[in-house]
């Protein structure tokens, strides 16, 4: 009857496998704004998967881990940027 | 079970536009489309995946926090590109090489 959480199990793994394609570049990226736009893009990802995960085990409280998790990422990113810029000699 | 079969769609697509992201961070030859490929298809995706959360819980707080938060990142996920790019091209990270323009150059 009901097939939702064996499609929330499914999008769970698949969301684990773009986590791992994701760190791929994170390892290999050739130059450091390479690398943060990997890791806004990693916190997106689990911010997602504790989203389907709020959807799987019932439970809206999840939804503040979600809220912190975005700004966490906006605030790294931005610190990130301009603690580079004060490197870039201009 | 109409609404299961709302929630599967709005759950496949918001999945399959993040892994389009993921795999656009990986194959993409700069880091200009890179950044293109992650900001914008990733925050439209985990507003699908919240958009099926506030279907879920079908609730007047839980879906006035949700569009509070699916506001926040899409105000905040093209700042922070906007911020990060330019201080790569400050910083002279090489462009593609089948680059047709660059308006930068020129200040």
């Amino acid at each position: 009857m009901t097939f939702l959480p064996v499609l929330l199990e499914i999008m769970l793994g698949l969301l684990s496998l773009s986590l791992v394609i994701t760190f791929v570049r994170l390892v290999k990226g050739p130059s450091i704004p390479d690398r943060v736009v990997a890791l806004d893009l990693i916190t997106m990802i689990v911010a997602a998967m504790i989203a389907l995960y709020m959807m799987y085990s019932n439970q809206p409280v999840f939804l503040d881990a979600i809220i912190i998790l975005a700004l966490i990422g906006f605030f790294g990113t931005v610190a990130f940027s301009l603690y580079l810029k004060k490197g870039a000699g201009k | 079970m109409i609404k299961e079969i709302i929630l599967a769609v709005i759950i496949v697509l918001g999945t399959l536009l993040i892994m389009l992201a993921a795999v656009g961070i990986l194959r993409f030859p700069d880091l200009y489309t890179r950044m293109h490929a992650a900001s914008k298809s990733a925050s439209l995706g985990i507003g699908f995946i919240l958009l099926a959360g506030i279907i879920y819980f079908w609730s007047f707080t839980f879906t006035l926090k949700t569009l509070a938060v699916i506001l926040f990142i899409f105000l905040t996920i093209p700042i922070a590109s906007h911020m990060i790019g330019k201080v790569a091209y400050l910083r002279k990270v090489e462009l593609y090489e089948g680059t047709c323009i660059d308006e930068m150059k020129a200040k």
